[in-house]
């Protein structure tokens, strides 16, 4: 358990403006940002590296506050690996365990961890004959290998190619499922946070402004800024007219009444809907969503396995090749978005 | 045959690429053959006078001032190390107002004239100077003693020790220290064992120049302490008493010079050899 309360910090470039946050045992607990909101100071000084000028840092139920970094029993993995150099896999791995245990429970648990992670055929090589994702494991290695209470991992995965990236996104999970490790992860890239987080907190120019699960962070953003990071392409505004039981009808700018579920019975507000959340059809046709908005085909963009469609009426959607070929878009050409009232999320 | 000439093409062809590097190649060799002929021509002519080396290699003063210059530079060495990498760790991890201010500290004894450090540090180390008179009450005297060869030296090569090892300080990534300390290292065991050992490299190239500038220093050395007599004196002395040669039964200048010239290419290459193993 990790508790962080009304912390401060000033660098000269950044700063850290009071963060309070509360993660549980055994949590896999992602911070999600923008480079430059401060998210790995915030890990450092989780982590003792820097000391805040004030606020507290709780760590299992100590004030670690002031605790050098080699007194709170953490494991830290960083972006670049960070492997000793003159040091080869073995001695990099041991080199925490040597500090605590005796010589036998150090080769044991060596060998152990190593077998776990698929890397003992590494042991005397050197770290800069390692790929990134064979660097990674070592670290990671060596992180768990003094049995931490808690892993903070800087953009652990950032530096890595794709099939590197999911691999090891599977290994984080196993040892936060079979070690029971409370994970901390920064990282800017949303779907690293989608997949891996029980919790998520955005932060943004070194404060932390929103904390929730996947789902209500990315489908219920609380303001626009965060809406705009989370990848909510579709932000409009509008006036609520009406609201029934729980159903507010809404003016929107772009034109066009917009129904979404929402206890909002009146004044200016904020749509936001996901793109992936809005169908293409070519026809008006019967749907048990309460929102269609007609537009014309602005812009056909392939995005990996997706398509990104931009119509006049700034309204954006993904849809997959499969349906776009189906429908047989083209530039220009007329069609019906439908979504429904409750992947509209409104905010005042 | 049309082999051949393909190859003569593809070497006129980068030749023709890599013009400004031809060019600058040829420049360069001028300093080269600067150092070269000068030194060369120096050895050239002692192999010539092989007798003489000999002789000089055989007498007892000549031995005993390469002695002391080696000694001496040895001990400042030592000093700059003790003091200096401390300080070359401090700068490298630290940012503090008036810190290029003790950076150019470290780097005045480069742009002071050695004649003119030799005289400051005289005002200072003689008998009634600041720090002369309470060494003399202990008993120590800096004037015409080793210890003032080797604060003369210390004094004139102390940066290059303080520059390298800080330079080296500073290419180790302060996270590798983190991670050090996040796997329960105090600071000070992870000085020891990854700062340290990282920057070792750099830090005793640092040492092996310091040396070396040390024993070579005469005009400093000569103001503080011309005796005991160091190689670089006697060098002098020879050189104004008995020109390059010498006279029969007495080394001149040159013999001694390729003699400790010799000795220190030897350990400067052995050192070199030690420093590539242990990386």
């Amino acid at each position: 358990m990790i508790e962080v309360r009304d912390l401060y910090k000033d660098w000269k470039e950044f700063s850290l403006k009071g963060i309070t946050i509360e993660i549980k045992k055994g949590e896999y607990f992602v911070i999600l940002g923008p480079t430059g909101a401060g998210k790995t100071l915030l890990l450092e000084t989780i982590a003792g590296f820097y000391f805040p000028d004030s606020g507290e840092v709780w760590i299992e139920g100590h004030d670690v506050t002031n605790l050098p970094p080699e007194k709170r029993r953490i494991g830290f993995i960083y972006q670049d690996y960070s492997l000793f150099p003159h040091l080869n896999v073995e001695q990099n791995i041991e080199f925490g365990l040597k500090l605590r245990k005796s010589q036998d429970t150090t080769r044991k648990k060596m060998k152990e961890i190593m077998d776990w992670l698929r890397i003992s055929h590494l042991a005397h090589r050197y770290p800069t004959t390692l790929s990134g994702g064979e660097q990674q494991k070592v670290a990671i290695a060596r992180a768990i290998a003094i049995e931490p209470s808690v892993l903070l991992l800087d953009e652990p995965l950032s530096a890595l190619d794709l099939r590197t990236k999911d691999y090891l996104r599977e290994e984080l999970k196993k040892i936060k499922r079979e070690l029971g490790i409370t994970m901390v992860h920064v990282t800017h890239d949303q779907t690293e946070a989608m997949v891996l987080a029980d919790r998520i907190a955005v932060m943004m120019k070194g404060r932390i402004v929103q904390v929730g699960t996947p789902y209500e962070i990315f489908n219920k953003p609380l303001n626009e800024e965060i809406a705009d990071f989370v990848g909510v392409e579709n932000i409009l505004s509008g006036v609520v007219r009406d609201n029934d039981n729980g159903v507010a009808e809404i003016e929107a700018d772009i034109g066009g009444n917009i129904f979404a579920v929402s206890d909002y019975r009146a004044g200016a507000v904020k749509l936001f809907i996901r793109p992936e959340d809005i169908i293409l059809s070519e026809s008006r046709g019967e749907s048990s969503a309460r929102n269609v908005l007609k537009g014309r085909i602005e812009a056909l963009d392939d995005i990996g396995p997706l398509t990104r469609v931009k119509m006049d009426n700034s309204v954006v959607a993904l849809i997959t090749k499969q349906s776009r070929e189906c429908l047989g878009l083209q530039k220009g050409e007329e069609v019906y978005a439908t979504f429904k009232a409750t992947s509209v999320h409104v905010v005042r | 045959m049309p082999m051949r000439k393909s190859k003569i093409k593809e070497v006129k062809e980068k030749l023709k690429r890599e013009k400004i590097f031809v060019l600058f190649l040829f420049l360069g060799l001028f300093l080269i053959a600067f150092i070269c002929i000068t030194l060369g021509n120096m050895f050239y002519k002692q192999a010539e006078d092989f007798s003489g080396l000999i002789d000089a290699a055989k007498d007892p003063i000549v031995l005993e001032a390469i002695w002391i210059s080696i000694s001496a530079a040895i001990c400042s060495t030592l000093i700059a190390f003790l003091f200096g990498v401390p300080l070359a760790y401090f700068l490298a991890r630290k940012d503090f107002i008036g810190k290029s201010i003790i950076e150019s500290i470290v780097d005045v004894p480069l742009v002071v004239p050695h004649i003119v450090a030799g005289i400051a540090l005289y005002g200072v180390f003689m008998r009634y100077g600041v720090i002369g008179a309470p060494f003399e009450q202990l008993g120590i005297a800096f004037t015409d003693a080793f210890s003032g060869i080797v604060i003369a030296m210390l004094f004139v090569s102390v940066p290059f020790l303080v520059d390298a090892a800080r330079e080296g300080f500073k290419e180790v990534d302060p996270r590798l220290e983190n991670v050090a300390r996040s796997l329960g290292a105090s600071h000070w065991k992870t000085f020891i064992k990854i700062t340290f050992p990282l920057a070792f490299s750099s830090i005793f190239s640092g040492a092996i120049l310091c040396w070396a500038r040390g024993i070579s220093e005469f005009a400093a050395v000569m103001i503080i302490a011309s005796f005991p007599r160091s190689a670089s004196i006697l060098i002098g002395d020879r050189f104004t008493s008995y020109g390059l040669s010498g006279l029969p039964g007495i080394a001149g200048a040159r013999p001694i010079s390729v003699l400790l010239i010799s000795i220190c290419l030897v350990i400067f290459i052995l050192l070199r050899i030690l420093q590539r193993r242990s990386k």
